[in-house]
């Protein structure tokens, strides 16, 4: 096994694992769609990385923060459905990148490049994913609270601005590294995906938690070592991964 | 009675440029049990928010202490939960409470102890109920806010678990505030009624006292056939 192959490897497990475990309250929110645009906001930020020749997720970061304010603002100022958001965001960002980038040199902004992450790159996504981890696991409880019923999380003395800050920016986190997982387009899908085959078959949040965060784990390993052994676009396969792996959750799931 | 727990002194709420309340003034005692009737639209589920400090408002909403408060909204009901993979032992581990806590405010509404590994979005309507009022308690609340807490479940149901919460209210003193419809309920279970109309008749006092067939008209305005049944039942 090459040394590069290995930090491809850890490094997208983390994030998939991660971006799975924080899908569970994305799901939960109906939320899972908020990822999206925030990967095409970063479209832009990824461009100006492959142009000028520094790290993909770097260049997302600015961006990825630029929308969560942006998200935030429109939910408090306009009552627009969030999925009518997500047209105007998703077109805007997808506009900006190309913009400025040659479309010859866009596979990594549209498929991601975690083959290639530079050992910087996956030391920075190992210990920022296992920051957005821990934060997450200590606030779950109380923001799955303010997801089902915020006016009740008032009343029991929950700061409901603060855990939405914090669930914003764990997930501003998440997808500028996703994006370099999985590229700009498809980073809804590392959250959205594994969250939604484990609903299928989970009785309980502990295990929904779980088997989540394993489908997430599963899907990078999996695409990755595919990627690595066909050639194939690393991105597009740990989606693929991941999608088989919702449908084989269907046939199983008790919620029917 | 208690001592003073809650002052409202001229409390008016509005959204855009539509006036929900105004000139609203009572107080609530330790101990008291207030039902707030009124028709849909006179703003009950505002008021009660607006107490909460939920929404914003004018005027004065002094609380005499800091009481552990629980609050059961209209909206929280089992389609809000089914969207979750919550077991029943998973929506407690919400609050941070423990086992025991649980087990006994289980016991308290009825349930079994087996309901915890059950999924809360496939309890029956009556269960599911009844679970809500166990959460809203289990964490010793001194005083609960119910927003029709009784609908969705049957009349049956709907005497079980107010029965519940006056045995509670005896028990442990607890002051609640609650809306319903059901007059029977207000008459058998509330020490202090408070309308609400959307022509602004307020009127507040003892329901024995104040709620006379004049006064409901008031209230609803002139049809007042839908309460026929409940009169029957305070004779």
């Amino acid at each position: 096994m090459t040394q590069q192959l290995f930090w491809s490897l850890i490094s997208g497990s983390f994030v998939a694992g991660v971006a799975a475990y924080l899908g569970t309250l994305m799901l939960s929110r109906k939320m899972a769609v908020v990822a999206g645009p925030l990967g095409h906001l970063a479209l832009p930020g990824v461009a100006i990385a492959i142009i000028y020749g520094f790290s993909i997720s770097l260049g997302a970061f600015p961006f990825v923060i630029l929308g969560v304010v942006l998200i935030w603002l429109f939910e408090m100022r306009t009552k627009l459905p969030m999925e009518a958001l997500t047209a105007i965001v998703f077109a805007t960002g997808v506009a900006t990148a190309f913009l400025f980038l040659p479309v010859d040199e866009a596979e990594a902004a549209l498929v991601g490049n975690i083959m290639n992450v530079s050992y910087k790159e996956a030391i920075a996504s190992i210990t920022l994913s296992s920051m957005v981890f821990l934060i997450v696991k200590i606030s779950y409880n109380r923001i799955m609270l303010i997801n089902i019923y915020e006016d009740v999380a008032k009343t029991e003395g929950i700061d409901v601005k603060l855990y939405n800050f914090l669930y914003l920016l764990s997930i501003a986190i998440i997808v500028a590294f996703g994006v370099n997982l999985v590229g700009g387009l498809m980073t809804a899908a590392l959250v959205a995906i594994p969250a939604a085959a484990s609903r299928n078959v989970s009785r309980s949040l502990g295990q929904y938690r779980v088997l989540a965060s394993l489908f997430g784990v599963v899907s990078a390993i999996l695409g990755i070592t595919v990627s690595f052994c066909s050639k194939l676009p690393a991105g597009p396969v740990v989606i693929l991964v991941g999608a088989t792996i919702f449908l084989v959750t269907v046939i199983f799931s008790k919620n029917s | 009675m208690g001592k003073l727990l809650l002052e409202v002194k001229n409390l008016k709420v509005g959204f855009d440029d539509m006036v929900v309340i105004d000139g609203l003034s009572f107080s609530v005692r330790e101990g008291e049990v207030l039902t707030i009737l009124g028709p849909n639209g006179a703003g009950k589920s505002v008021l009660l928010k607006a107490l909460l400090g939920l929404v914003p408002h004018e005027g004065e909403v002094v609380w005499h202490r800091k009481p552990r408060i629980g609050y059961l909204p209209q909206g929280m009901n089992q389609l809000t939960v089914k969207d979750f993979p919550l077991s029943v032992a998973d929506f407690f581990s919400l609050k941070n409470v423990n086992r025991d806590q649980v087990l006994d405010h289980l016991a308290l509404v009825g349930l079994d102890r087996n309901v915890l590994a059950s999924k809360a979005g496939h309890l029956s309507g009556g269960e599911f109920q009844r679970m809500l009022i166990a959460w809203v308690l289990v964490t010793n609340p001194e005083v609960v806010f119910f927003d029709e807490p009784i609908t969705g479940v049957d009349v049956g149901g709907g005497q079980t678990i107010y029965s519940l919460l006056h045995s509670v209210w005896e028990k442990q003193g607890l002051t609640i505030l609650h809306v319903t419809h059901d007059l029977g309920i207000v008459h058998a279970h509330s020490t202090h009624v408070l309308c609400l109309s959307k022509i602004g008749h307020i009127c507040y006092g003892v329901p024995s006292e104040i709620l006379t067939p004049e006064v409901l008209r008031g209230i609803y305005g002139t049809d007042i056939k839908f309460y026929g049944h409940q009169e029957g039942l305070n004779r």
